[in-house]
């Protein structure tokens, strides 16, 4: 019988079927990290649990680490005090955890791939919905809540109801790949589908658009599946895939042979059918700029901030979410985005924090200047991502533009740790969620692309990047 | 977990589309270990102004909604982070059922495993909810909501209803399996990573 992709990996994860579309899926991979497990390992220690699989198991503190000097004690008391639960936590059941001194230290959905623990083929969970991003290498990754990191921690498998399928097709190339990036990309079919588009579906991307891109693009796309309302996203793993895994730390002994068999077999049959199919052109799509409170409120670069009734299409709900979200972010329906001035700029966050992405952002500081009254920063990734940046002069290029060069960790994504936006202040930000509040109470976070991000910076207000010379 | 039976409650009517787990439970609070006293956080730039006074406007804060077990909301309610505070946040704060047109996945999951009961219903029953003034009775057990003018069934998975109304120990449940764990396990070898 046909399969998709999804359907192969679901099929030979399922330790117990329960016959009702419920099973028991084995979990080949548990990344954790210090915000959504403490009360998972005092879950285990009240049940007198161990650990099934401390093999498969690896931690990093990433959600509320400072990304200022690392020499420094955590100012923030109750911060502080969840990195040391991880710490404890991670000795008292035997699990490898990458500290915040460690070289190998990040935000947990850059490191994953980066150590090899991410592989094509398995099932992968997080408590942290953005664990989407790994499904890039073809492998089925999931967010999940700190009960369910309890139950996987005990059992090495979680129960799920089998989700739809949901093809993705994003058609032919993109017209300038250095101005149009796959957060554009992404951030169109989200404005399309809607933040429940993809609710209780798994999406797969394909398409010329997907297979042309790096793996880091790829990365970016699975991202923000959940943004769309998908748990997860995934793209058939090829040569890019096999050829980025090579040599990292944590691959099987037996790597090459089961490239062998990923080859084969990783891939969604020719006559299988999807439950629900959605297609766009590469070609058409413009760069993105979010203007509301989640992330389908985004318009084309080129266009003007819309009129709630012309958001909503005849949705009063989306309607009156409208107009609250336009008061929220300070703005007047028909305002041109590129007329929108901006105080902050943030290059970071498990969407965009990858080297790739420090690249092309360079590209548009090189030799010039951040606006006047702006403050933007730059926070790599990883530390691995940090230092093959520097080892590229990058950070040379940032800092003398103005920009500040940060530590790794999630950051002003979330703003956990003191990288936080004050109230009213009006960021350009190339993370993935531009919720109320998100950045900092009160503050307003337009998403963006890392070029995208970099030009406002320099502009003081958003700009077409098609404009600029990328090359 | 408690197990859950019957809620008889006024309805809290929160009127707001695409709620996400941010909003119902910001950042600056998910420093806590432990899994309670989250219920004064629970919707808190909603709830109160940057001075700490109740913004009297807000839903939740209205003299006629204290003590509810049972919130209505939106369509695609929970979406965003998967932080499970959002559920301990709306137990502890006292809500038991939340009714919606649809939620999201993560937070439908994170209610169960807490002993919330989330509903699925259609817009119209969504609708005579939010219109309805009285107390509302959720009946698990016969998957009934019913009300002032309002008897409805509503559909739910058949192992969700029975871990709320046993108050079950997932853990333990998928432990009886432990024998197919492991022979899973032995097969799958060859995917192992690397020791270090």
């Amino acid at each position: 019988m046909s399969k998709t992709l999804f359907e192969k990996i679901w099929d030979s994860h399922v330790v117990v079927d329960e016959g009702n579309g419920r099973s028991l899926l084995y979990v080949d991979r548990h990344l954790v990290h210090e915000v959504t497990s403490p009360q998972a390992f005092d879950g285990l220690r009240l049940n007198g649990r161990k650990v099934r699989r401390t093999d498969l198991t690896f931690a990093t503190m990433d959600h509320n680490v400072p990304t200022s000097n690392r020499s420094l004690p955590i100012l923030d008391q109750t911060s502080a005090m969840q990195v040391k639960a991880l710490e404890r936590n991670c000795k008292e059941f035997g699990i490898t955890l990458f500290d915040i001194d460690s070289p190998d230290q990040g935000i947990v959905h850059v490191i994953g791939p980066e150590l090899g623990i991410t592989l094509p083929g398995t099932t992968i969970v997080c408590g942290d919905s953005h664990t989407s991003t790994h499904g890039a290498f073809g492998a089925l990754a999931f967010g999940i809540g700190t009960s369910d990191v309890e139950h996987v921690l005990a059992t090495q498998c979680i129960w799920m109801e089998k989700p739809k399928t949901f093809e993705i097709r994003v058609e032919g190339k993109r017209r300038n790949p250095h101005a149009v990036t796959a957060k554009d990309i992404m951030l169109s079919i989200i404005k399309k589908l809607g933040t429940a588009g993809g609710t209780g579906a798994m999406f797969e991307y394909r398409g010329e658009a997907i297979e042309d891109m790096t793996m880091e693009q790829r990365m970016t796309i699975c991202n923000m599946s959940i943004e769309g309302g998908a748990r997860a996203g995934l793209v058939a793993p090829d040569e890019k895939t096999f050829d980025y895994l090579r040599g990292r730390r944590y691959l099987p002994d037996n790597y090459e042979k089961l490239v062998d068999y990923w080859r084969e077999n990783l891939k969604t049959d020719a006559n299988a059918t999807f439950d629900r199919s959605f297609t766009l052109q590469a070609g058409e799509i413009a760069p993105q700029v979010s203007w509301g409170t989640n992330p389908a409120m985004t318009v084309d670069v080129t266009e003007r901030v819309p009129f709630p009734e012309e958001y909503a299409k005849g949705n009063l709900e989306e309607e009156k979410a409208a107009a609250k979200a336009l008061q929220y972010m300070g703005l007047k329906a028909g305002t041109p985005v590129m007329e929108i001035r901006i105080d902050r700029v943030f290059i970071g966050s498990c969407t965009n924090s990858r080297l790739e992405d420090l690249i092309e952002a360079s590209r548009v500081v090189k030799g010039k200047k951040v606006s006047e009254g702006v403050r933007a920063m730059v926070v790599p990734g990883s530390q691995h991502v940090k230092k093959q940046a520097e080892d590229l002069g990058l950070d040379r290029i940032f800092k003398d533009a103005g920009f500040e060069w940060r530590e790794s960790g999630c950051s002003m994504c979330l703003g956990m740790n003191p990288d936080i936006l004050a109230a009213g202040e009006r960021c350009a930000s190339t993370s993935n969620r531009n919720f109320e509040g998100r950045q900092g109470a009160g503050g307003r976070t337009h998403l963006v692309s890392p070029v995208m991000a970099a030009a406002a910076a320099i502009a003081g207000h958003f700009v077409d990047v098609r404009d600029m010379d990328l090359s | 977990m408690e197990p859950f039976t019957k809620i008889r409650s006024i309805a809290t009517p929160l009127d707001k589309v695409n709620v996400d787990t941010d909003q119902i439970i910001p950042k600056q609070f998910l420093k806590l270990i432990q899994k309670t006293g989250f219920g004064q956080y629970l919707f808190f730039d909603w709830r109160f102004q940057s001075d700490g006074t109740p913004r009297k406007e807000f839903v939740l804060n209205h003299p006629k909604y204290q003590g509810s077990k049972i919130l209505l909301a939106r369509n695609n309610f929970g979406c965003g982070s998967s932080r499970e505070h959002a559920a301990w946040a709306l137990l502890d704060f006292g809500f038991r059922v939340i009714i919606s047109t649809s939620f999201a996945d993560i937070f439908y999951n994170n209610c169960f495993k807490n002993g919330i009961l989330p509903i699925r219903v259609g817009e119209q029953v969504l609708q005579k909810l939010f219109e309805t003034d009285g107390e509302v009775e959720v009946d698990l057990q016969n998957q009934a909501i019913r009300g002032d003018g309002i008897d409805v069934r509503f559909e739910i998975e058949p192992h969700w209803k029975k871990i709320l109304l046993e108050g079950l120990d997932d853990i333990a449940a998928t432990l009886l399996h432990q024998d197919e764990i492991s022979r899973y396990e032995s097969s799958h070898r060859d995917m192992n990573p690397k020791s270090s």
